[in-house]
Parts: C-alpha cells; sequence; structure tokens
C-alpha cells in the first residue's frame, strides 16, 4: 500500500489508513536504526529540500538525517521569511528548487498555509516541517508513534495538550490525530491561549492544569513562546509556570504510569519544572529518536514508497 | 440585444433611442411595468412623439432599470495602475451594470487634496466610460491626525470623505470629521475596525480561523468602532455612513439607532451576503477582505438589514490586486476582492431566493446610494440623464476570471454559476457596454 497524495500537509486532512501506514512503516524503520550500518540505499539518485524560513535545530536536523539515511541528496536552506517577502517570492523560490530537480520539498515557514501555497503550484512533493500556527504533521505522527510504542494502542487514553494551545501548531496536528485515532484530547492553558472553538473539534477545554491532568495517560506540555507576555496573553512568566507549569506535585493526579511528552525546545521551569523533564515519565528523547524513523517513513512512502523498506 | 438604426433624418430630429417591450423598474418613481423607456439627447424623455425611424434596443423579457451607483471602488489610480486604472474599473463598472462609481482615496499619492481630485476627475473624463465621484481623504494623508481640507475636496468634486482602508481611530478626530463636514453637506465614510483588536487578522476569529491556525480578526472589532461612530453621530448630528458592514452585531446597531432617529446610514457588499468564513478553508486568498467573511449568523443579518431597510445601498468595495500578490502567504496577501463584475448576480440571487423583492434589489442599487451622495442619477424620471442598465434576469453564465474587463482577477466566485447578466449599459444616452 501507498500514500495516494503528493503531498505531507497536515493530519486534518489524512484518512485514518494512511495515519497507521506511515505509523508502521516508521516502525520498519526504526529497526534500520538499530543496525550498525544505519543507511539503506531506497532514495539514492533523489534530490530532498529543506528549506527553512524560521529557526529550527531538531526538525531540520532530523529531516537531513532522515533523508540521508535514505540515501537521497540533500540541500537545506535556512532563511527568513521576511529577506523572502521584499525580492523573490515563496512561489518563485520554490519553482526554482522544483526547476533543479528537487523531487522532495520540506518547507518550515511562519504563514499558515505556506505549505499549501507550495503544494499547489509544483509537480514535486511538499511536506510541511511546521506552518504558522497551523500544522506540524511529523511532530503529530512522531508523538502518535512514540505513545504506541509505550503504550501499545492510542484508543481510550486520556492525552491532556497544555499550554499555548492557540498558536501551536503542534497542539492542532496532535488534536486531529489522537482524536482520529480514538485517544480522548484536553486542553488547558489559560482562556487568552486556549479558545473556547477548539470544543467544537472533539476536545474537551478546560483553564484548570489540575483538571486536564487528572487521570492522564499522557501529558504533552506545549512550549510557550515567552515574547506573549508582552502581547497580554499572560501577566508574567511567574504566574504562568505556577498556574500551567508542570510540576511532580500536579503529575501525581495523572495515572501512575503517565508519560511526559514535549515537543521541544523546552522552558525549563517555565512549561516544564526540569526534573519532570529528565524524569522517569519522560519520553521527550524518545520523541527525538522516533522522528528520524518518521520522517524516514514519510519521504519513502511520499517518494512512490516501491522499494522495500530497507527490510533485507 | 438588437439596435436598428435607420439615418434618414440624421442631424435634424433629436437623437432618439427606444428600449422597447422591457419591464422597466425605477424605485425612485414607483414604477414597474413592461413598457418602452425613450431616451432623447441623451435625457429620458416623455412616452410620447418617438419617430418610426428612431434607434430601438429590443429588451423583450429584460429588465430596463437605473445604471446602479457604487458607493465604494477601490479604482487604484493614481499609484497603482497594475492593479486598475479609470480606464479599466469604469469598463468593468460598466460590464457590471454601474454608471457611476465613487472612487475611494486610498491611490498614492491619497486624494486629500484639491488636486488630486481634480486628477482623477480629469482622467475619468478622458478614459472613464462611466461617471467616477471622487470621495476625499478625512484627514491628511489618511493618518487620522489632522483634517484634509475637506472644503476644498467638496468645491473640487468629492461627494464624501472616507480614510477607507483604516478607521478613524482617534475619536475627537472623528468627531470633528462628522461635525466639520456638515458644512458642506458631506457624507463621512468610516471603515469601522478597532485595530488593536484586529492587530494581525487574516479571517474572522471563530471555529474557522482556529482550524487553520490563522490569527482572527473577532466581529468586535468591527461592533467597537460602529458603537463608537453611532454615539459621535449622534453628538454631533453629522452625516455618517458606515462601509461595508459585515456583523450582526453591526446590523442590530444601526437598525436600533436608525428607529432613535440618528442619522446614519449603511452598506454591505455582495461577498458578505454570499460567503462565509468557510471559503477560507485552503488558504484561498481571494477570500481574505478587510472586514473579513463572517458566519452563516452574520450573513443571514447582513441579508434581513438589506431587506428592512437597515442598510441603505449595496456597494461592492471593488479591491483589485494583483495575481503575484494573492500570491503570497495569505497573511502576507493584500485585503480585498473584485466585486463590480458579479455584484449583480450575486444579488439577484437574494431575489432568487425570496429574501428581496426585484425593486428592492433595484433601489439598493440605484436611488438610494445616488441620495447618498446628492447625485441627480439613480432614477428614470423625465428630464434625467439616461444612465441606464438592461439586465437579463434569467441569464446563466459561469464566472470565467479571465473575461473579466477589470485588470485584476482576484475573486472567490472563479467558476460560480451565475443567474442574471447585464446585456447593455448606457451612460447618457449612450451603450458604454453590450454584452457579446
Amino acid at each position: 500500500m501507498n500514500l495516494k497524495r503528493k503531498d505531507l500537509l497536515g493530519i486534518r486532512e489524512m484518512e485514518i489508513d494512511e495515519i497507521n501506514l506511515i505509523l508502521s512503516t516508521a516502525d520498519s524503520f526504526k529497526e534500520v536504526a538499530g543496525r550498525e550500518i544505519k543507511k539503506v540505499p531506497t532514495l539514492r539518485g533523489r534530490t530532498v529540500v529543506n528549506l527553512f524560513f524560521e529557526p529550527s535545530t531538531r526538525t531540520r536536523a532530523s529531516f537531513e538525517l532522515a533523508a540521508k539515511r535514505l540515501s537521497a541528496d540533500v540541500i537545506n536552506i535556512s532563511t527568513s521569511a521576511s529577506s523572502v517577502v521584499k525580492g523573490e517570492t515563496l512561489l518563485d523560490t520554490a519553482k526554482n528548487l522544483e526547476a533543479m530537480g528537487a523531487d522532495v520539498i520540506v518547507i518550515r515557514h511562519s504563514s499558515s498555509g505556506a505549505p499549501t501555497l507550495l503544494a499547489r503550484a509544483l509537480r514535486c512533493s511538499v511536506i510541511n516541517a511546521g506552518d504558522g500556527a497551523h500544522e506540524h504533521p511529523t511532530q503529530a505522527l512522531v508523538d502518535l508513534s512514540t505513545i504506541l510504542e509505550r503504550k501499545g494502542r492510542l484508543s481510550g487514553l486520556t492525552v491532556a495538550i497544555v499550554g499555548d494551545v492557540l498558536h501551536s501548531r503542534v497542539a492542532r496536528s496532535n488534536l486531529w490525530g489522537l482524536t482520529k485515532l480514538g485517544a480522548r484530547v484536553r486542553l488547558a492553558g489559560p482562556p487568552t491561549m486556549v479558545p473556547r472553538e477548539l470544543a467544537a473539534f472533539g476536545a474537551e477545554v478546560t483553564w484548570s492544569l489540575d483538571e486536564a491532568v487528572d487521570g492522564a495517560d499522557v501529558v504533552m506540555a506545549l512550549r510557550l513562546q515567552l515574547e506573549r507576555q508582552g502581547r497580554a496573553y499572560f501577566p508574567t512568566l511567574r504566574e504562568y509556570s505556577r498556574l500551567w507549569g508542570l510540576t511532580r506535585e500536579r503529575l501525581q493526579r495523572a495515572k501512575p504510569d503517565v508519560l511526559v511528552m514535549h515537543p521541544g525546545p523546552v522552558n525549563r521551569g517555565v512549561e516544564i519544572a526540569p526534573e519532570i523533564a529528565d524524569g522517569l515519565s519522560s519520553v521527550i528523547l524518545n520523541q527525538v529518536t522516533n522522528g528520524l524513523a518518521v520522517r524516514m517513513a514519510v519521504l519513502y512512502l511520499l517518494s512512490g514508497g516501491k522499494s522495500e523498506t530497507g527490510r533485507g | 440585444m438588437k439596435a436598428t438604426t435607420n439615418t434618414e433624418h440624421a442631424g435634424h430630429a433629436a437623437d432618439i433611442l427606444v428600449i422597447r417591450g422591457g419591464r422597466v423598474i425605477d424605485p425612485a418613481n414607483g414604477l414597474d411595468g413592461v413598457r418602452d423607456l425613450v431616451i432623447a439627447d441623451g435625457r429620458i424623455a416623455a412616452f410620447s412623439a418617438v419617430p418610426r425611424d428612431a434607434r430601438t434596443i429590443d429588451a423583450t423579457g429584460q429588465v430596463v432599470c437605473p445604471g446602479f451607483v457604487d458607493l465604494h471602488t477601490h479604482v487604484r489610480e493614481p499609484g497603482y495602475e497594475y492593479k486598475e486604472t479609470v480606464a479599466s474599473a469604469t469598463r468593468a463598472a460598466a460590464a457590471g451594470g454601474f454608471t457611476t462609481i465613487c472612487a475611494m482615496p486610498n491611490t498614492n499619492p491619497i486624494n486629500d487634496t484639491r488636486a488630486v481630485t481634480e486628477l482623477v476627475i480629469e482622467v475619468a473624463a478622458r478614459e472613464g466610460v462611466v461617471n467616477v465621484r471622487p470621495i476625499g481623504a478625512i484627514t491628511k494623508g489618511s493618518r487620522g491626525e489632522e483634517l484634509a481640507e475637506i472644503g476644498d475636496l467638496a468645491e473640487a468634486g468629492c461627494v464624501a470623505v472616507s480614510d477607507d482602508g483604516r478607521p478613524v481611530t482617534n475619536s475627537l478626530v472623528m468627531r470633528r470629521a462628522l461635525e466639520y463636514a456638515q458644512a458642506f453637506d458631506l457624507p463621512v465614510i468610516d471603515h469601522c475596525e478597532d485595530l488593536a483588536l484586529s492587530a494581525d487578522g487574516v479571517m474572522h476569529e471563530g471555529k474557522i480561523s482556529t482550524m487553520l491556525g490563522l490569527h482572527g480578526i473577532p466581529a468586535a472589532a468591527e461592533e467597537v468602532m460602529v458603537a463608537r461612530d453611532l454615539a459621535l453621530c449622534e453628538l454631533t448630528g453629522g452625516r455618517l455612513h458606515l462601509a461595508h458592514m459585515s456583523c450582526a452585531g453591526s446590523i442590530r446597531m444601526i437598525r436600533e439607532a436608525k428607529a432613535r432617529g440618528v442619522r446614519v446610514t449603511a452598506e454591505a457588499c455582495p461577498h458578505h451576503f454570499s460567503l462565509t468564513d468557510e471559503a477560507v478553508i485552503g488558504f484561498a486568498t481571494n477570500a481574505k477582505m478587510n472586514p473579513p467573511l463572517r458566519t452563516r449568523a452574520d450573513v443571514e443579518a447582513v441579508i434581513e438589514g438589506l431587506a428592512d431597510g437597515t442598510i441603505d445601498a449595496i456597494a461592492t468595495d471593488h479591491a483589485p490586486h494583483a495575481t503575484e500578490e494573492k500570491s503570497w502567504p495569505i497573511d502576507q496577501a493584500p485585503c480585498g476582492i473584485i466585486g463590480l463584475e458579479t455584484a449583480l448576480p450575486l444579488a439577484l440571487a437574494l431575489v432568487a431566493a425570496g429574501r428581496l423583492s426585484l425593486p428592492h434589489l433595484i433601489r439598493l442599487l440605484t436611488i438610494q446610494p445616488a441620495a447618498l451622495i446628492k447625485s441627480d442619477r439613480g432614477s428614470l424620471s423625465v428630464g434625467a440623464m439616461a444612465d441606464v442598465t438592461i439586465v437579463d434576469p434569467a441569464r446563466q453564465w459561469v464566472v470565467e476570471p479571465a473575461e473579466f474587463r477589470s485588470k485584476s482577477r482576484n475573486t472567490p466566485f472563479a467558476g460560480w454559476k451565475m443567474t442574471g447578466r447585464v446585456v447593455s449599459t448606457l451612460v447618457a444616452g449612450k451603450v458604454v457596454y453590450a454584452d457579446q
């Protein structure tokens, strides 16, 4: 079975079967990561371009390494969205890369919808590596894969997503993915950052962290953009972390085998206490490890997925 | 449309044109019936003594009405001729049945001085095919700080003042504008938007913006300013006109203010009664405008406002932008869509749905906007300049942006199946548009 789509733009538009296909393919690639020689020839001769208009360490490195392990040629372009606006348009930049023979363009952009714009105009595959507050589909796939790995299922689990949901593409992609696969999603944070409208999409919305964590199987803390303080979303970091920061005491309300997740980068002591981020419940680094296998799976499946997954 | 000419007596008698057999609807004169409309020397004539050899237009099965008056057109000239020019905007207007368009002042330079007003009028006389009535800026540079020379603008030919595209944020400046403009009997047209509330907003704030991860513009951003403007209108007794009303709360407040006798008028745009914020799904930049497309409940409220007299005019907010500009990511793409060539069928859809009567719709497109700018157009009164639009109300067609007369293509209605089309447009008795 192949993915029937050219692009990976978001989880909301994906069928459950497609999500499961990516997750099972990722499991195969996890095995490759355990080998002594971690490289397979699957995408030899293909070109993957990482086009990043926002700073990123882990996502960019993860895509680069994933492409390299599949033997693709990789180009990394990091630039700022503003410099592009002044001159060449985003579309022109992308069309030029396609003209050079790019097979896959992985794009991160501060504008929601920028990958959609490219996908419509280009013949090559486009992978959304995070667009504005819209979606970050590979991160959600990583998170689903990590939960599955630990819990063996998603259906029936209670997942609390905590923090700045309003501006979080990770929260949105996870909301779509988790609800499609049968998990209960609770969203929690200050009312300025957890819009009521989210209840319309099948999530429980609460402004109390204790309520959100109560009996949860998974607690996912979101990164707080510190500059939001200046725009009246919350009064001070002190009050934010006191009310919505994940601490050991708060976590005691969750199930004993709770998983603590964070998409990174972590503001230690703001949205999550250091002892929690580094504690036994934390799977934050497993998320990063799984990121590689999931992105290999996505690159492989979007590139046709015809050859074997390197099992031989 | 069939036109026949007999030149036997040309040069002797008056130049007479008869539009035969159409359903003539002229709300200003309470007229609605099948009859011939006679035009002599560019003016509506009495209905007797038509020479047998007069030129005729057969309008059987068609609607003959006054030419439409658009209170809200972004002509873009001077300064943004790559988006639209007087020549292209007036041709688009003619194709849409509009015989008078009011040119918004947010050009480059901004129309905040007599010189720019005179330029617009001069270019329109030279290159335009319909009447162009300039709207001057309320404040110098539309910066919202100091009043523009509104008296001078009025003398030069401006029919209203507006800082459209921006609100007059400073309440004292808005108060002074409403007071000062009374000396020239000019309406002050406000673009109601609380900029702090709408900051960074790309679309209506609600379920869809939340889903798409786009910054929202809450309905309150408009309503807060409508409430303020109504209070200032009441305080000053000035002539307040509210542009492009988009939400239920605004309509409710205007209705209530009118009932109390506040001297306010308002307009609504076809896109605000035809589309909801769901049109933005897929990051459609041609569904990005300011004010944004709202919810179904807001659309309903706008339609009710049109039906019950709360809204005085249908205006297009025709806002041309180049295809390249609308190809930017949606948060960077400019706001606005073109509307002159799609306004009529969108409005006729309300008639087909039983929400408005056809005569009432024509009133909203003709005499009411004309009265607002004290124009002598907008009616078929005997002696009036013969600005006439002929509509085939049953004609079906598909919107194909490449066929637009406008220089721009930014419409969310591409591919829409429309019913009702302008077949001829006359300005001062002269055919300025004929379909096919």
